[in-house]
């Protein structure tokens, strides 16, 4: 386990000191910022517009982060030979893949992190104080790392058998469909014979996404239940652990030429 | 107990997108290296040392054969813990220093924590970088990343170590520092693997040379061995300013320079050339035997007219 540690804090360190992450947080922090303007000018509704921009930025530049640096995680390292110099020591493949995935999921997280404090400051700042529904922000803001956290296991996925490039493609397209999950498996119900298999098979195998959306009724201080934390938190877990799985199980048989 | 075995070790690759045809990148290799023996894997680009030594390091997976390191199938986990790898051209994680590339490797290898932070002292002493272990690795001149993966091979004190072109873009001092390096390790005891088109690198290291062309084993063995082994050579001397047909139909190497001039024949043409000298009423000065070298073992083992006639 210790190598799968020492891994992981690298990609960490690797994330942290890259500059483009840096931009990103900047550049979120500034959306923030924003946000707090447009509360501003919409009367009444300044809190539920906080915690839309709010959320949205963090899901969205999250997004990014997790998937270009998700699409490099395994590729960058093979065209830059650096992975030879770690598979020539006690450390099977599998850790390095788990280990990539837990570095770049701890850097999600941080970031969220950084990101929630902009946005709790705002409401702060709108408010002067906070008021109970503020706790519902935590749940959508935790239903968003689990989003991070299946699409950065698709991204590595992709990265152990694709060009960083097409790895991308593959990446935001499978988290598009994934958005449109709902409808998605709406439309399988309607279809029936060859096709109607087609589509509850893409329905089960894409990410549903939109389960795990709860950014409206969190600006409209809607509670989540309980039961839909509990089911998402298997889902994403279940759903993370068989994609990694696959991840492994490719690069475990992939020539490094 | 042998430091490395290699099985009939196969690797065939797939080439081509629509019609894909098989590429034979290493021919069945059955090699033996002794422990304590500096091994000089020879061949030029493109002969399969670097997909040799990919194999032994699990980074691909061959099409027929196995290998064993020190008794152990390559495959299995113990192995990678005694040996060290430098890569051909290394590249190592640019924002990191020195010292901490080094301990995350040693982290890796499962050196004991409270060693880590001496043994890498001591490493990075060793290849001389001591100096600049606090400046990452993106200000690094080539030269000095060579210094790095020689630093982190050996870091873990493996009992193997493998070096795949390690005097590569070096200049001549640091191509000195790592022939010293690589003394020291065999003085040390460690078994060192290494693959080079230097010859006069290997010449002067290796206990042991392999020659390897087109995926294919040309030769094994002690140097002194193989260059006997090559047909001999003649340079004929003599004095008559002259180059008689007799000895230019012989398609040796000539040269006249005044009133001497001398030719190097193979030495079963010597009676001919000295016949032809005769003939034409030169004086003969001297025959000598030309030393093979290294170097024309290696190239007689890669001609095109060798390997036509294989």
């Amino acid at each position: 386990m210790t190598r799968v540690t020492s891994i992981a804090s690298n990609t960490f360190r690797e994330a942290v000191r890259d500059r483009v992450l840096y931009n990103l947080i900047g550049f979120a922090l500034l959306m923030m910022a924003a946000s707090l303007l447009v509360g501003q000018i919409s009367l009444g509704v300044e809190r539920n517009v906080v915690i839309n921009l709010g959320l949205t930025a963090v899901s969205l530049f999250g997004l990014v982060i997790a998937i270009f640096i998700g699409i490099g995680l395994v590729s960058k390292e093979i065209e830059k030979k650096t992975l030879y110099t770690i598979l020539s020591r006690p450390v099977r493949r599998w850790e390095f893949i788990l280990g990539k995935f837990g570095g770049l999921v701890a850097t999600l997280v941080v970031n969220t992190f950084f990101m929630a404090i902009g946005i709790f400051a705002a409401l702060f700042y709108l408010a002067h104080h906070f008021q109970k529904a503020d706790a519902y922000l935590l749940v959508a803001l935790y239903f968003v790392i689990l989003q991070f956290v299946m699409i950065t296991a698709l991204a590595l996925l992709f990265s152990s058998f694709s060009s960083p490039l097409l790895s991308a493609v593959f990446a935001f397209a499978v988290f598009i469909i994934g958005t449109f999950a709902q409808d998605l498996r709406g439309f399988a119900a309607m279809t029936h014979g060859a096709v109607g298999w087609l589509a509850v098979a893409a329905a089960y195998i894409v990410p549903n996404f939109a389960a795990l959306n709860v950014i409206a009724s969190v600006a409209h201080d809607q509670p989540v239940a309980g039961s839909l934390i509990f089911y998402n938190s298997l889902y994403a877990l279940l759903y993370s652990a068989a994609v990694v799985a696959g991840a492994m199980l490719i690069f475990e048989h992939r020539n490094l030429k | 107990m042998l430091a490395i075995e290699t099985f009939g070790l196969e690797k065939t690759y797939t080439v081509g997108f629509w019609r894909k045809r098989p590429r034979c990148a290493l021919r069945p290799l059955n090699l033996a290296v002794e422990e304590g023996e500096v091994f000089g894997y020879l061949g030029p680009n493109g002969a399969g040392k670097t997909t040799t030594l990919k194999l032994l390091m699990g980074l691909m997976f061959p099409t027929a054969g196995s290998a064993k390191i020190l008794g152990l199938e390559i495959s299995n986990p113990r192995v990678k813990a005694q040996i060290g790898f430098l890569p051909e051209q290394p590249y190592f994680y640019d924002y990191l220093t020195a010292r901490e590339l080094l301990e995350y490797y040693a982290q890796l290898s499962g050196v004991e924590a409270r060693a880590r932070s001496s043994r890498v002292a001591a490493v990075l002493e060793r290849v001389g970088l001591a100096d600049v272990s606090g400046v990452q690795l993106r200000k690094f001149s080539k030269g000095m990343l060579q210094r790095v993966g020689i630093a982190q091979a050996i870091l873990h004190d493996p009992k193997v170590v493998f070096l795949d072109e390690p005097m590569s873009g070096l200049d001549p001092i640091g191509r000195r520092e790592v022939r010293d390096l690589i003394e020291s390790l065999k003085q040390e005891g460690k078994t060192v693997f290494f693959s080079t088109h230097i010859l006069s690198d290997a010449e002067a290291l290796c206990d042991r040379v392999a020659i390897l062309h087109k995926g294919e084993l040309r030769g094994i063995g002690v140097i002194a061995d193989l260059t006997s082994s090559v047909r001999g050579k003649v340079e004929v001397m003599w004095q008559g300013g002259s180059i008689p047909p007799g000895i230019r139909s012989l398609g040796g190497e000539c040269h006249l320079t005044g009133e001497m001039a001398r030719c190097i024949i193979a030495e079963e043409q010597l009676d001919s050339a000295i016949d032809a000298v005769r003939r034409a009423s030169l004086k003969l000065v001297s025959v000598t035997p030309v030393r093979a070298t290294l170097e024309d073992y290696f190239v007689e083992k890669l001609s095109p007219a060798e390997a036509i006639a294989k």
